[in-house]
């Protein structure tokens, strides 16, 4: 009985709590309390199975492009795209796709978890194929430390079924292949060594390279960077191309992303195509978006932990932009203010900082000054700090690096001014 | 010629999961921001300890940074040690605070020894005591910060607290102590970084080493009004 009308009270919930301007996440609530089989069954109707992708940072993106790539090869895609990286998330998000009797029009899910969700997703359904992106210094408010973590991404790697994809240059990562059960190694995706040292991450923030340690071989490869031009190695071919992504982990997530969609096309794989699409994605939502402002371009950094702060500022060039810095510290956003103190701010010191705001402004102000950066506003009241942030530097290219909440509140007030998609 | 400080931090590669690099950072900007040119010495497992040290810092690491440093540590203890009893200004926090007492006791009841500068223990708790803290110091005021650690750390009665919790957990979540002082050697759970949302410790520090080695410290005056203004946001944020 439950199983014919959770279904439609799902479907009905979601409509409803749409209408309210409701989060997405309560039609999963009930679904799963009423019908704590549903995720399993549904998903088990895909052909190509189901594919989770988790780690610290890049998910969102990455999910993004392995969406857009499997596409291009003429699969069906289903996703939860809206940044509900939750198990309730994905139930939200299946019940949008079902149909009335829970069937689903699709060949394969890729999902993005959360670390700590993605363990109580895959006590339910074993994943098909697994991409592990990286462990970094983040949100330890909430997991207390890095190898607890990498323990975490373990267990979702021991429960995939087939192929696990890993990080090459992330040790942690690195070292779960040793620990995986599948039948089939894992595949790696890595950089070259002319792009590894474009890439500082936590641990060489203190120690030196740890490249005494021989690398396994890998799928895909980054080979070099130059602006938007990348080139990669998948298998034996090389292939160089111009993205419509910036920033340098993002087209490192797309090393990630063909290593995986390779994985699944194996020898049916379209070249041309995969290429093609690659070549035209553009960032998730906050990850490096660009909007036109007064006829400026306005760009949307997110920045989560120190790596992706270090990773940001130097893949941005500061000078001729106005920067401003909105830092909250909500449960999304990590509540520990600490790792601001893990970033350097030397490169923003010639040009200064136009703005500072959010929740903890006056924390990143003050990690600014002991940078000695100069800081031309600082305010906690973010709305009408962006307004002041656009006004007094109309003319100029702007440039916000945000947190996670900071982001979504900028999104909201930008479409005061501009075309801001919906999430 | 310009007077000179040097810092020693202790164990930079494996502990400096929470920012503790911050506070070097505030005590060598400060330092210098009041006239002293600073020397900041990196100390790893089996480096050399520099013979001539002024102030000391260390931070907290993952369990596995903790174990790395071990050994390490044992063999540094006596330096260390002769230097607490003659007064040079420490800060250690969090996994550097707990193994400065007698032990650490883990979940499994193993034991891992401490160096025994302060005169405490720490037992692993069930829960890690997690979020925004604020305590209260007869010498430095509010002291404000950000604590995540599942030791619970229990003083003996000859050891003065650093503060008393008023809001958050503290040493143990049962006593309302909050670190410990033994001469100039201060140990705590706050990070956030803590010292630059308190520059009054950071100051500390400075001055002790200073009259150490100069017998005297004129302080200069630094514009603080960005601290005043984060700790003031940070009083407000909810645990």
């Amino acid at each position: 009985m439950i199983r014919r009308i959770s279904t439609p009270l799902g479907k009905g919930i979601k409509t409803i709590s749409k209408l309210r301007g409701g989060g997405s996440a309560l039609p999963g609530l009930v679904v799963e309390k009423i019908d704590p089989d549903f995720l399993r069954r549904t998903l088990s109707q895909l052909p190509k199975g189901v594919v989770l992708i988790s780690g610290t940072n890049g998910k969102t993106t990455t999910t993004k492009m392995v969406v857009e790539l499997l596409e291009s090869q003429g699969l069906k895609v289903l996703t939860n795209r809206s940044g509900s990286n939750f198990v309730r998330g994905v139930i939200a998000s299946l019940l949008e796709s079902v149909d009335i009797h829970g069937k689903l029009n699709a060949d394969i899910a890729v999902l993005e978890l959360d670390e700590a969700h993605a363990v109580h997703f895959v006590k339910q359904v074993a994943p098909t194929y697994s991409l592990l992106l990286n462990v970094m210094r983040d949100q330890l408010d909430r997991f207390g430390e890095i190898d607890y973590t990498a323990g975490l991404l373990t267990k979702i790697a021991q429960a995939t079924t087939g192929a696990v994809v890993l990080n090459r240059e992330d040790q942690r990562v690195r070292n779960i292949a040793s620990l995986t059960s599948s039948s089939q190694p894992p595949t790696f995706f890595g950089l070259s060594d002319a792009t590894r040292s474009l890439f500082p991450d936590d641990d060489s923030l203190r120690k030196p390279s740890l490249s005494a340690e021989p690398l396994p071989p890998a799928y895909v490869t980054l080979d070099a960077l130059h602006g938007q031009t990348a080139t990669f190695s998948i298998g034996t071919q090389v292939h160089t191309l111009n993205l419509r992504l910036s920033g340098l982990y993002n087209i490192y997530n797309a090393a990630a992303a063909l290593a995986l969609v390779s994985k699944i096309c194996n020898e049916t794989i379209k070249t041309d195509a995969l290429l093609s699409t690659l070549s035209q994605i553009t960032p998730a939502f906050g990850r490096g978006e660009t909007f036109s402002v007064d006829g400026q371009p306005l760009e949307l950094v997110l920045v989560k932990n120190p790596s992706g702060f270090r990773l940001g500022l130097s893949s941005f060039n500061a000078k001729n932009t106005a920067t401003m810095i909105a830092v909250n510290d909500n449960y999304a956003d990590g509540r520990d203010m600490s790792w601001l103190w893990d970033v350097e701010f030397n490169s923003l010191r010639e040009d200064g900082v136009a703005c500072v705001s959010g929740i903890r402004a006056y924390d990143m102000a003050l990690r600014l000054q002991y940078d000695e950066v100069e800081i031309g506003h600082v305010s906690t009241e973010l709305e009408k700090s962006l307004r002041h942030f656009i006004r007094s530097n109309s003319g100029t290219p702007k440039r916000i690096y945000c947190t996670y909440t900071a982001m979504l509140q900028l999104r909201r007030e930008l479409a005061k001014f501009t075309k801001v998609e919906a999430i | 010629m310009k007077k000179s400080l040097t810092l020693v931090q202790l164990y930079p590669r494996d502990m400096n999961i929470y920012g503790d690099t911050g506070n070097v950072l505030v005590v060598q900007k400060r330092a210098e921001w009041h006239g002293y040119d600073v020397n900041v010495i990196d100390y790893n497992p089996e480096d050399a300890f520099p013979s001539e040290v002024d102030i000391v810092i260390g931070g907290g690491g993952q369990d596995s940074g903790q174990i790395k440093i071990q050994q390490d540590l044992q063999a540094l203890a006596p330096t260390l040690k002769t230097l607490a009893n003659n007064g040079t200004p420490m800060l250690m926090v969090c996994g550097l605070y707990q193994l400065f007492g007698k032990f650490f006791k883990t979940a499994g009841g193993e034991i891992i020894p401490g160096i025994n500068i302060m005169d405490h223990e720490t037992h692993a708790g069930p829960t890690r005591l997690i979020g925004n803290i604020v305590t209260k110091s007869q010498q430095f005021g509010d002291i404000i910060g950000y604590e995540n650690h599942s030791g619970q750390t229990f003083l003996s009665k000859g050891l003065a607290a650093l503060g008393q919790v008023i809001k958050g957990a503290g040493n143990n979540g049962q006593d309302a102590s909050e670190g410990a002082q033994y001469n100039n050697v201060i140990g705590t759970y706050l990070h956030g970084s803590l010292l630059p949302k308190n520059p009054q410790i950071a100051d500390f520090l400075i001055e002790q080493a200073a009259i150490n080695k100069y017998g005297e410290f004129t302080p200069s005056v630094i514009d603080d009004r960005f601290a005043t203004a984060a700790r003031k946001v940070a009083i407000s944020r909810s645990r």
